[in-house]
Formats: C-alpha cells, sequence, structure tokens
C-alpha cells in the first residue's frame, strides 16, 4: 500500500503570536516550527501503523520553502520512509493543494492523508481541494481507520455524531483526533532519518486565490470580575442582569 | 446573480448555523443589489429561510444527494450556481461545509475563506473578509481575488435575525449520472440527548481539577438545569473520562458559545485557543493563580466541589423565578 501524507510546518502550539511589516507579516522570530498537530499525531502515525501491519510505504509531502526541512526531518524520524518538498509559497489552500495534487496524480498512491485542519490558518481546506483536484472521493474528520482488501472502512465525524463509512481505495481523508496515539521518534529513527531520502520539486504554476492583507491580534478581555465563593448564587445573578446570557 | 446559500436541515428544522448563513448572504445580497437563494436538500418547513432573507429557494432532487455525499453535493452545487449565474456561495464552517465548501472552491476556482467572522467590504470586484488564524490567537483580514467567491461563516459569529419574508421554493433536478461516489455509509451514530456542542449557546466545560470521571455528575447537572452543552480539556478526553468530541482547544473544537464556563480548568494557551471566542467567560478553580482567571469576565476562586452544587440550586432557583 502506497501512502501519501500532507504535512504543514506550523508554530508551535505554545507560540505568542505577532506581527511585523505593519502587521502583514507574522514574526517568525524565534518561533519553534513543528509538524501540524493532527498531520503528525493522526495521520502520519496511523499511516505508519498500517505500513507495519499491512506492508508499504509512507511518503510525507510539504509544500514550502527550504526552511521546513527539520520539520519535515521529523516526520522522516518518526518512521515515513521517504519525503518531498515542493518549493513553493504555502499561503493560499488551491496554490497548496494544485501543488499536491499535480505531485501525485500519477504517482499511484492507495491513500492520501491530510490533517482535519492547520493550527495557524485553521482552513480545513487542503484534504477536500486535494481529492477535488484528483477527483477522488473524501473523507473528512476521520478518527478511524481500517484498511482490508483494499476498502477502508473509516469512523468519521460528522455534524451531531458520528458515521461510519466504508469506501474503495483509492481516496482522500482528513485525520481528526482519535485516529492513533502521538509517537516520539527514538534516537534510531531521527539517526535513520538522516539519510532517508528528501527530494525536493519546484512549484508549478498554481493560482493564488486568495491572500492576507492584514492581521490583528484578538482582543484580550478586561480585568477578571470576582465572585466570592460563598456567594456562588450572585454569579447567575450577574450572567442574567449583566452580561445577559442566560 | 442572486447570492447562493448553501442550507441544511436538523431534525425537522432549518439548522441555526445554516440561518446564520442566509442572514450573512442576504446582507451581502443587498450591498450587491441582488437577491439571495437558499440551496436546499431533503424536506421540512422551510419558511424560515424566507424570513431569514431568501427570496428564493432551490430544492436540490436526485437520490444520490439523500446522504450528503460530497462529490456529488458539490457536483450539485456547481450545477446550480450555473444555472442562477451566481458567483458568490455562502456555507456555514461546520462539519458539511468544511466538506463540500473546498471541494467547490476547487471545480469552481474560487478563492474561499473558511470560518468568516465578519461581513465581507466589498469594493468592486474585491472582497475582504476576516477570518480567526492561529487558533484565535489573531484574526486576519483575507482578500479574495478571483472573481467567484466561497465564504463559509464561522457559527455563533452573528446573532440570527427572522422579519416577515417569504420565499419563493423551485425544484432542481441536478444530473449526477457521471458520478458513482465510491461512499457507502454503514452506520450513522448521532449523539442523541446531548445538546451539539458547535452550536451550543451555553457551555459548561471541566479539566483534570474534577479529578475522577465518577465527579462529573454534578457538571452534567449544571448543564442540564442551564441547558448547556458538556465540554472538556484534553487530558480529561485522552484519559477517556470524557468523550472526544467534546474535548476543545487548538487539538480538539473550537467554539465560540455565548457562555462558557470553565471548572477545574487550569487555562493552558492551548485549552484558551478553543474557547476564547466565547462572548463570557466564567472560571472556577481552587487555585487563584490560575492563568484562566487573566482570560475570564467572571471568576470563583474556589473549590468545584462545593461551588457546582451551589451553582446547581442557584440555577433552579432562578429558572423557577422566570
Ligand atoms: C501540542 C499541544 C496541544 C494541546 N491541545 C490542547 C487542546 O486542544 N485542549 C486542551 O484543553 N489542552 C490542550 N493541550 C494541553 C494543555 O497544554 C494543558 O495540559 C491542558 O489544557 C490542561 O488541562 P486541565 O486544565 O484540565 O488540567 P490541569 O492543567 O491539570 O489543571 C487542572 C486545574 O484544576 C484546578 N483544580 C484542582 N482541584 C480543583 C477543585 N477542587 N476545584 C476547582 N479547581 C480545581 C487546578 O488548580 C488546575 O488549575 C495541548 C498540549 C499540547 C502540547
Ligand atoms: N503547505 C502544506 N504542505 C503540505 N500539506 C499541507 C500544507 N498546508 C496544509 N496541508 C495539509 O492540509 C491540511 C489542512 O490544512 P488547512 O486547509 O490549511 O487547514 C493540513 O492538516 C495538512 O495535512
Amino acid at each position: 500500500m502506497k501512502i501519501l501524507v500532507c504535512i504543514s510546518n506550523v508554530p508551535d502550539t505554545t507560540t505568542k503570536i505577532s506581527f511585523t511589516n505593519d502587521n502583514t507579516t507574522f514574526n517568525t522570530a524565534g518561533v519553534q516550527f513543528v509538524i501540524n498537530p493532527f498531520d503528525e499525531w493522526y495521520a502520519l502515525v496511523r499511516a505508519l501503523e498500517l505500513k507495519e501491519a499491512q506492508g508499504g510505504n509512507v511518503t510525507i509531502i510539504h509544500v514550502g520553502g527550504v526552511e521546513s526541512e527539520p520539520t519535515i526531518r521529523k516526520g522522516l524520524a518518526i518512521g515515513a520512509d521517504d519525503a518531498v518538498r515542493i518549493d513553493g509559497e504555502p499561503n493560499d489552500a488551491f496554490a497548496v493543494a494544485e501543488q499536491i495534487a499535480g505531485y501525485a496524480k500519477d504517482k499511484g498512491f492507495d491513500l492520501i492523508m491530510a490533517g482535519k485542519e492547520t493550527i495557524n490558518y485553521n482552513g480545513s481546506l487542503v484534504g477536500a481541494m486535494v481529492a477535488e483536484l484528483m477527483s477522488l472521493p473524501f473523507v473528512s474528520m476521520a478518527t478511524k481507520l481500517e484498511i482490508a482488501n483494499n476498502v477502508a472502512t473509516i469512523e468519521h465525524d460528522i455534524d451531531g455524531g458520528t458515521e461510519v463509512v466504508e469506501c474503495a481505495l483509492p481516496l482522500v481523508l482528513s485525520a481528526n483526533k482519535g485516529m492513533a496515539e502521538a509517537r516520539i521518534p527514538n534516537m534510531r529513527g531521527i539517526m535513520a532519518a538522516r539519510t532517508k531520502p528528501l527530494i525536493q520539486v519546484s512549484a508549478a504554476n498554481a493560482d493564488k486565490l486568495t491572500s492576507i492583507a492584514a492581521y490583528e491580534l484578538t482582543k484580550g478581555r478586561t480585568d477578571c470580575k470576582y465572585i466570592d465563593a460563598s456567594t456562588p448564587e450572585k454569579l447567575i445573578e450577574l450572567l442574567h442582569t449583566e452580561a445577559k446570557v442566560i | 446573480m442572486s447570492i447562493l446559500i448553501y442550507t441544511e436541515i436538523n431534525k425537522g428544522k432549518i439548522k441555526k448555523s445554516s440561518l446564520e448563513a442566509v442572514n450573512y448572504g442576504s446582507r451581502i445580497a443587498a450591498q450587491l443589489n441582488t437577491t439571495a437563494t437558499a440551496v436546499i436538500v431533503g424536506d421540512a418547513d422551510l419558511s424560515d429561510l424566507g424570513k431569514a432573507g431568501a427570496t428564493k429557494v432551490v430544492k436540490l432532487k436526485n437520490d444520490k444527494l439523500a446522504n450528503l455525499d460530497g462529490q456529488c453535493l458539490a457536483a450539485a452545487l456547481e450545477q446550480v450556481a450555473s444555472n442562477e449565474g451566481a458567483s458568490i456561495i455562502i456555507f456555514s464552517h461546520d462539519f458539511t461545509g468544511k466538506e463540500i465548501a473546498p471541494r467547490l472552491a476547487a471545480k469552481l476556482k474560487a478563492g474561499i475563506v473558511a470560518g468568516a467572522v465578519d461581513n465581507p467590504v466589498i469594493s468592486g470586484d474585491l472582497f475582504t473578509v476576516k477570518k480567526n488564524v492561529f487558533s484565535g490567537k489573531a484574526i486576519a483580514t483575507y482578500s479574495i481575488h478571483s472573481a467567484k467567491k466561497i465564504i463559509s461563516l464561522l457559527p455563533n459569529s452573528f446573532p440570527v435575525e427572522l422579519n416577515q419574508g417569504t420565499a419563493e421554493v423551485v425544484d432542481f433536478a441536478v444530473n449526477l449520472d457521471a458520478i458513482n461516489s465510491p461512499i457507502k455509509v454503514k452506520e450513522v451514530k448521532k449523539v442523541t440527548s446531548e445538546l451539539n456542542l458547535p452550536d451550543a449557546e451555553l457551555v459548561v466545560s471541566a479539566g483534570r481539577g474534577m479529578k475522577d470521571p465518577a465527579n462529573w455528575g454534578m457538571i452534567e447537572e449544571l448543564a442540564k438545569v442551564l441547558g448547556a452543552a458538556t465540554a472538556c480539556s484534553r487530558p480529561v478526553a485522552d484519559m477517556h473520562w470524557r468523550p472526544h468530541h467534546e474535548h476543545v482547544g487548538q487539538t480538539g473544537i473550537a467554539i465560540r458559545p455565548n457562555l462558557y464556563i470553565a471548572i477545574g480548568i487550569s487555562g493552558a494557551i492551548q485549552h484558551l485557543a478553543g474557547v476564547n471566542g466565547s462572548k463570557t467567560i466564567v472560571v472556577i478553580n481552587s487555585d487563584k493563580e490560575a492563568p484562566f482567571f487573566k482570560s475570564a469576565d467572571y471568576g470563583i476562586v474556589g473549590d468545584a466541589f462545593e461551588i457546582v452544587p451551589k451553582l446547581i440550586e442557584a440555577v433552579k432557583k432562578f429558572k423557577a423565578n422566570q
């Protein structure tokens, strides 16, 4: 089985966000970048589990500049067999999807996995777009994945519940929590990652349909109003009369 | 060239997030001197769509749409858009929206802003729209350059407004002969009794401070008397104290209810990322230094095991006097 896992390079979850150039650019100074948690913890690890159980190959693909290579190497250290970096700008979901679909179209992948969303752009877009560009079925927010006889059985989140679907390969899915447990790369993995293939592909012409004109930080809250623990009923009164939420 | 809005039915009624999207689409229509057309699959009382601002409702007809299959729905919407001459399409950024809107965007080469939190600013053919980025830590203003545009609206960004309007309902037979989706639905497990967390206006959430899953009875009771949904922090879901779909935060779901009550949750940055869009935040924590108090509107420093039962009583009394 040939699996392709799409990984995105994102600021660590604890990053304090700030902007430069008149609030038009994310300030990367001092920021630690990691594999997007949904891509790493769920998509990649489940892909590796399937490969270990059934044989096959796991390739990771990333659209981005050379600065993403440490993140890609981490994916190799966790256990991916090889990696592809498409040297393009990752700032429009459609352009990213066009690059990935363009690369994958004639490679015969049985399964293409993306994360539910990136924790920087929070789009939830790229996976579905890759599926559409490749005319493949897409299952979003997968929480369980089994594969037998070329058919995937997937449990995924839907509005107000979950659904179990079956789908013949090939297909594209986006991975949500539940698919697998996070893995920490061990020393052997880290050593092996140094020599695993990481190929660079130049970007094809892609259509950039959106761009970010400016950023602003979300407004913080003003002072917290404390209510004495001995009179919690006061809270209910304030929620009604002052906050007007109940 | 009316504005199209994809809408859905839940339990025989138009979904609240769909009404929000129709309101949103009709505001854009008013700015552009055109009309708002809602698109729907299935049968229900559709009058709320007119009240929310649609002047026309297109009912999609094709058996292949019964399970809301993404490939079929995107193709169906492409046909409606072409039939209506629509170049601006609105979704709700909910589960189906996340599945279909990007598919349709790729089909139409439409620039998409997913999870918009504000009305677009329109200047000629250029739309600029705000959306949350960095998991709610910041807001970005996106420009959509393409002629065709898709915006999916983050649920609970605007209150629903209904007026006296009515909409003409027309059937639209979709041709899906070319699509044979290999996805077969085997089983649907709806979370029945509980409120749907992403749509909930009131949420009671608890964390590791509750110490044991057996102690969740009072959390559920408080949620029940308030009419709120329940949520939890990540370690609580990881330890299987609570189901995964209750996990809120950067790696869970992001919610923005009118009221979020956090009980025994420290307020880690990854947790805040999923809830800081809430209108009012209440924090109950025994540690007065807990970071969550810095992001709270109301705080109670004290032992949840003493405070929550008192709150339940207070809510009951409040409800009885209403
Ligand atoms: C990459 C990454 C992603 C993450 N994503 C998420 C996410 O999406 N969502 C999320 O929630 N977390 C996430 N986390 C975890 C996050 O960092 C915190 O560890 C987590 O939110 C802590 O959960 P908690 O507040 O329930 O537990 P704790 O941090 O253990 O806090 C428990 C709190 O309960 C209080 N308490 C104890 N006893 C009582 C009592 N009797 N009455 C009242 N209060 C009491 C304590 O004072 C304390 O503040 C993520 C972490 C990482 C590294
Ligand atoms: N630059 C990228 N390179 C490779 N995969 C990506 C990239 N950006 C996003 N993805 C994948 O698409 C998913 C959804 O991203 P997004 O649409 O930005 O929320 C991510 O979880 C990744 O799996």
